[in-house]
């Protein structure tokens, strides 16, 4: 059949093996091992402070873990362990091969950067020189999540909250990363601004048929989004599965009081 | 000839209910359910007695204790209850349909493309998924106005027939439905007893929770009894399953 078919065939895209983390005697994350593939969403949901963020900190190499392996197949080079690879080299596959949704759109924006700009400025990071040609991608991209271009030459702080995270999402997926983190992305949004958004990312994840890790503690979120989804407590991975099934019949005691905590997902 | 297009194997379940002081609830065991290409089985049983819980076992939404579900999946024959969540993704998506007594609401989507996508995602373009969706949804009585409509705001019966259309526009081998006529009224009901039975010759194998004894008696091949557990489930045929070419055969 087509190229939806098969998702066997992808090789892993990135293999974590007993990655732990610690601040101090406190625990970050404790032993944490998956793997993903092309194409798949997993999710991460937990209370705050399971360990999410700094999980997700590691994952992306904004923190060393103290122990573990992060294998990522890398497009001209293969599988590589992340943790052995230099700082410069690490911070040019985050830029090429890597989106990083940050939960608050200031710490992934250019604040004094124009919307374009914004856009633009990755596709520029990775070779593109022609002005137009970038302008013409940025709008593109613009129009994809749902922003007026009249507003391309307009700074991000004069964006709401939920204009600030669409445009966050489209300077990081211009470039058609492989993987992509995201950190409660829909977090701080009013209810029916996130229902756009989520539908927003939904069609671009299955579109660009990208991978995506995308931490958050919104159930409802991960059930749209996630096709796999991990649970964590005290810095552990304590249920995992396929989404509905973990969401729907739950085995370990934490998630059922997760699950029955919430009015409906 | 028939093929076994799905065979559920020695399945027990029972859940655990650790926000209730650990309360154990058995719901069944040790089923053993064989379904043929073109035959519809219907699960039967009072209230509670476990048919929705079997259907979504047979789906890999619920976890069982122990047991297997064998499905034909792609040429194999593939244990879809220890299969890896990627594969079950895969084989939800090609083989096996299920129709939820609720529509899951995407926020925002129009009808149509709530109903094209499984088709879409089953690597058909969008023009031909969305003249499948148009046929299906006229098909069912969705009024054109409704198609670019969300259907988050819908009647219970619109919702319905939104999730059978999105049920149905794929050619899925195995279909599994819980009381896909329960809000109905007979005229829709007539069309989604024409629609099951169009699946069955196509040599669908189909599970089934239908509570409408006219639905039940002119889909049905044989009952499925699900009693409480420690009972063994019986089962009582109704009509003869007369003797379907296998899919290889009608292509
Ligand atoms: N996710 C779940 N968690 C805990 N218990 C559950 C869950 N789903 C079902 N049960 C229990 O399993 C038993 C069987 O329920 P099920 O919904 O399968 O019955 P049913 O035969 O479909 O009934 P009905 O005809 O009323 O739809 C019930 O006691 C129910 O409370
Ligand atoms: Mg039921």
């Amino acid at each position: 059949m087509s190229a939806v078919r098969k998702l066997q065939q992808r090789p892993v895209l990135l293999e974590v093996s007993g990655v732990s983390k610690s601040y101090g005697g406190q625990v970050g994350c404790l032993d944490v091992s998956f793997s993903i593939r092309p194409g798949e969403v997993l999710g991460i949901v937990g209370e705050s402070g399971s360990g999410k963020s700094t999980l997700l900190a590691c994952l992306s190499g904004r923190l060393q873990p103290d122990t573990g392996s992060i294998i990522y197949d890398m497009k001209d080079r293969g599988p590589v362990d992340m943790l052995l690879l230099s700082e410069p080299e690490r911070r040019r596959l985050a830029r090429t091969d890597w989106g990083i949704v940050h939960q608050n759109p200031r710490d992934g924006l250019r604040m004094d950067v124009s919307a374009g700009g914004n856009v633009g400025e990755r596709p520029m990071a990775i070779g593109a020189r022609h002005y137009g040609n970038i302008r013409a991608e940025a709008q593109d991209w613009l129009q994809k999540v749902e922003i007026d271009l009249t507003r391309t030459d307009d700074k991000p702080r004069t964006f709401s909250g939920g204009m600030q995270q669409r445009l966050q999402i489209a300077r990081n997926l211009v470039t058609k990363p492989r993987l992509v983190f995201m950190d409660e992305p829909t977090g701080g949004l009013d209810v029916s601004v996130q229902a756009r958004l989520l539908d927003l990312l939904r069609g671009l994840v299955r579109e660009l048929g990208i991978a995506a890790i995308i931490v958050t503690h919104d159930l409802a979120v991960v059930r749209l989004l996630a096709d796999r989804l991990m649970v964590m407590q005290r810095g552990r991975v304590i249920e995992e599965g396929l989404t509905d099934q973990v969401l729907d019949d739950p085995h370990h005691p934490y998630t059922q009081l997760l699950v029955s905590s919430i009015l409906q997902v | 000839m028939t093929i076994i297009r799905l065979h559920a194997r020695g399945l027990s379940k029972t859940f655990t209910l650790h926000t209730q002081g650990g309360t154990t609830l058995p719901v069944f065991e040790d089923i053993d359910l064989q379904v043929r290409s073109g035959e519809c089985v219907c699960l039967h049983g009072p209230s509670g007695a476990g048919k929705s819980t079997l259907l979504r076992s047979l789906y890999a939404n619920y976890k069982p204790q122990s047991g297997s579900v064998m499905v034909q999946h792609d040429g194999e024959i593939v244990d879809i209850t220890a299969a890896e969540p990627w594969k079950v993704v895969e084989i939800r998506r090609f083989t096996i349909g299920y129709v939820s007594q609720f529509l899951r609401v995407i926020p925002r989507v129009p009808v149509l493309d709530v109903v094209a996508e499984p088709a879409i995602t089953n690597g058909r373009s969008v023009e031909e998924a969305h003249a499948a969706a148009r046929t299906l949804l006229t098909r069912l009585r969705i009024p054109e106005r409704l198609w670019s409509l969300a259907p988050a705001t819908f009647s219970g019966g619109e919702q319905q027939r939104v999730n059978i259309a999105r049920s149905f526009i794929v050619a899925y081998p195995i279909l599994l439905l819980d009381e896909p006529t329960a809000s109905l009224d007979a005229e829709n009901r007539k069309t989604v007893i024409e629609l099951i039975c169009e699946a069955k010759v196509r040599g669908a194998a189909v599970v089934g929770i239908f509570h409408d004894a006219e639905v039940r008696d002119a889909v049905a091949d044989r009952l499925f009894e699900i009693r409480s557990t420690h009972r063994e489930p019986t089962e009582i045929p109704c009509k003869p399953v007369p003797d379907l070419p296998t899919i290889e055969a009608v292509a």
